[in-house]
């Protein structure tokens, strides 16, 4: 089994996250930067699919030279190779680029030894589009699998458990397919000191965007589908109602939640 | 983040061993692997640590399914080398490695760190440093995978500071030892996973008419060993703390530790390692007091203004930030030195001595910490849903364990080549 698992480098969510005023896009220099927590899932994921069988596990990132670091602990977990697309033509990159890119990214690790699985996170925690994989598993001409909860591969298919609001789905693809996991699926380890050792020692491949055929005209901000024009912060939190309770506090509060539609 | 250089211009004038270094310049850096172990411990307190503590600390519970966990990471390993289930050695880890755990677990929480330190300073460094093959096999893999924890039994109800004055004794009665005694204070001896506990007992007299003593290893469920009920603590109320005593407790005479008549030197030995272990401890309670004080003097307005924007408070914090980095250079400074005697390279004097200085200082610097802290958050600050007042009460047992302040500076002044 040959998996590949798109992982992005995020500013930490706990961090105050801002914009860079020059460009209004995600200011990523002054903030510490992270592995997404939502694709650590799929990491583990992967993880656990050739453990249980064999194959091997490849963290595939587009990302600037500190988006390293989402590889670095990826290997750490336990994934076997990593490949890092950094080009500055990229920055700035919609969703639509940035699926070009990995999908060519995907077709390069493919040349040699064919991908059997793509795994992704249901969503990043910076930009939280959740479109990237569904765009992937079109230009790669996969079928998409979404939001699994659940995933069983076996022989020449993938099943996955698919929750929703009013029913829960199964549904099978045959591989090769793409699957994108949700914060349900596994319980992500920890990396351990003897991952950090390994981890050292694995192979991280740089490519460029002429490495995968890619023109610089295609990504970037200038081909950006949407731009963010202007941003303003959110308003502090205001202080709040604060209900005193003379004996009808019980009717005070039911009025409010009722105006406001809570209840 | 680039890797933390510290410059230190050491003057090691007064090593009591022969090989002295004088005025001679150190620099010691954290390598990139602890730089990543320190990522790796931080994230994994933050997220299965400080959700938690609070509850556990006013239940005063022990979280033993913790510990398994962190034997996944692999910290009870870093000073184990690898034929033994650890990572030590060339290229790997190191007491360094364990100095950094240790301090990223007790910026989350005191107790857990100390859980840590315990478990390898005193539990599994006996094993290893004195045990023989057999020992080392029957105890260590549990030890180092995190599936079961051992304790050291030095303090005496009757004493601690003075340790050779032990009153517990072991006499050898055929091939078992038979112990009477009791043990007071000490930490993982009484975990649903502890599996031993190393004793110091009387086993003879020496030539000058002092106690002979010798370190034993006393299995968990030997018959007349009691664990008594656990101390109601000032502080560190998630770490495991038990009396211990023994009525005709037998165990092989296989069960001896090293070499008769030696479980003084070895305990001494044994201490220095796990004073800079509460050394990194220290550091990583008056880091966590730092950031959160400083935050909370960002953000608490009164008259109108930040409180930190009053010089009473931001000098304090100004202190407290002074006292964090020479608390980190003291600590790594006698890390590195540990690492080094172990290469070869410097004297068990010099090691002593730092530690001896390194525990002093952080300790006090961290109760400290915790007082200024405690302060700036003023009313808050004495109420259990603000970590600091969990480190406010956790703070003081770090100068009392493996050796007072007063203890310290007794080791100090001899280094110094004062009369003892
Ligand atoms: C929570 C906790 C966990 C512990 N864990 C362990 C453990 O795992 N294993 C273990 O063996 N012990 C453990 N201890 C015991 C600890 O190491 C001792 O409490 C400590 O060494 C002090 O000994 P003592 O309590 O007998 O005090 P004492 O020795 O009675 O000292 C009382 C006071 O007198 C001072 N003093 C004594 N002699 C001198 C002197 N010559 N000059 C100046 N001042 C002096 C001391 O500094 C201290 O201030 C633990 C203690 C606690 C509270």
């Amino acid at each position: 089994m040959n998996i590949v698992v798109c992982v992005k480098y995020v500013p930490d969510a706990q961090a105050e996250r801002t914009f860079d005023s020059s460009d209004n896009t995600t200011d990523r220099a002054n903030v510490d930067g992270l592995l997404s927590e939502l694709d650590e899932y799929a990491v583990e994921e992967a993880l656990q699919i050739v453990e249980a069988g064999e194959g091997e596990v490849t963290v595939l990132t587009v990302g600037p030279a500190s988006a390293a670091d989402a590889i670095k602990k990826s290997l750490q977990m336990g994934a076997h190779r990593g490949v890092h697309v950094d080009d500055d033509a990229i920055h700035g990159s919609d969703a639509i680029a940035t699926s070009l890119v990995l999908a060519e990214a995907i077709k390069k690790i493919g040349a040699d030894n064919p991908v059997d699985l793509v795994v992704t996170g249901m969503a990043s925690t910076d930009g939280a589009m959740g479109v990237v994989p569904t765009m992937l598993a079109e230009r790669l001409g996969l079928p998409a699998v979404t939001l699994a909860s659940e995933l069983e591969v076996d022989g020449g298919s993938a099943t996955i458990r698919r929750d929703g609001d009013t029913s829960t789905q199964s549904i099978t693809a045959t591989l090769p397919a793409l699957v994108s996991v949700t914060d349900q699926i596994n319980e992500p380890r920890y990396p351990s000191f003897k991952g950090i050792m390994a981890a050292k020692k694995k192979p991280v491949e740089h490519w460029s965007l002429a490495d995968l055929g890619v023109d610089a005209s295609q990504v970037g901000l200038d081909a950006a589908w949407t731009r963010v024009e202007t941003f303003t912060a959110r308003p502090p939190r205001s202080q709040g109602e604060i209900v005193n309770d003379e004996g009808d506090g019980g009717q005070k509060l039911a009025a409010f939640l009722g105006e406001h539609k809570f209840v | 983040m680039p890797p933390i250089v510290l410059y230190l211009y050491v003057n090691v004038k007064y090593a009591p061993q022969a090989q002295r270094h004088e005025f001679e310049d150190t620099m010691f850096e954290l390598s990139q692997d602890h730089e990543d172990l320190r990522a790796l411990v931080r994230d994994f307190a933050e997220r299965e640590v400080a959700p938690n503590i609070a509850k556990w600390d006013a239940a005063a519970y022990f979280p033993t399914d913790l510990v398994p966990k962190m034997g996944d990471l692999g910290l009870f390993g870093l000073v184990v080398p690898e034929e033994l289930g650890g990572t030590a050695g060339e290229g790997g880890s190191d007491f360094t490695s364990l100095c950094v755990a240790i301090e990223e677990l007790g910026r989350v929480d005191q107790s857990i760190g100390i859980t840590l330190s315990a478990g390898v300073g005193l539990g599994i460094n006996p094993i290893l440093t004195y045990g023989n093959d057999e020992q080392k096999q029957r105890f260590l893999p549990d030890l180092v995978a995190g599936r079961a924890l051992a304790g050291f039994g030095l303090t005496e109800p009757d004493g601690g500071s003075d340790a050779a004055a032990s009153r517990t004794r072991a006499t050898l009665e055929g091939d078992e030892w038979v112990i009477n005694g009791s043990k007071a204070f000490i930490t993982n001896s009484g975990t649903e996973i502890t599996s031993v506990v190393t004793v110091t007992a009387r086993t003879g007299t020496n030539a000058d008419g002092s106690p002979q003593l010798s370190a034993i290893l006393i299995p968990a469920g030997t018959p007349g060993l009691t664990v008594e009920p656990a101390y109601h603590k000032l502080g560190w109320h998630v770490s495991d703390t038990h009396g211990l005593s023994f009525d005709n407790c037998r165990v092989p005479a296989a069960n001896l530790l090293g070499e008769p008549g030696q479980g003084f030197k070895q305990f001494l030995k044994t201490l220095d390692d796990g004073r800079i272990a509460i050394s990194a401890l220290a550091l990583g309670c008056a880091r966590a007091c730092l950031e959160l004080a400083t935050d909370h003097a960002k953000t608490r307005v009164a008259f109108g203004r930040p409180i930190g924007a009053n010089q009473g408070v931001s000098f304090q914090l100004a202190d407290v930030e002074v006292m964090v980095e020479a608390s980190r250079a003291l600590t790594y400074k006698a890390a590195w030195l540990k690492d080094e005697h172990q290469a070869g390279r410097r004297s068990v004097g010099e090691v002593k001595q730092a530690a001896a200085v390194a525990k002093l200082y952080s300790t006090e610097a961290a109760v400290a910490a915790t007082r200024i802290a405690t302060q700036v958050f003023g009313g808050n600050g004495f109420m259990e849903e603000y970590p600091v007042a969990r480190f406010y009460r956790d703070a003081k047992i770090l100068e009392i364990g493996e050796g007072t302040s007063e203890i310290q500076r007794m080791v100090i002044a001899r280094g110094l080549g004062l009369p003892a």
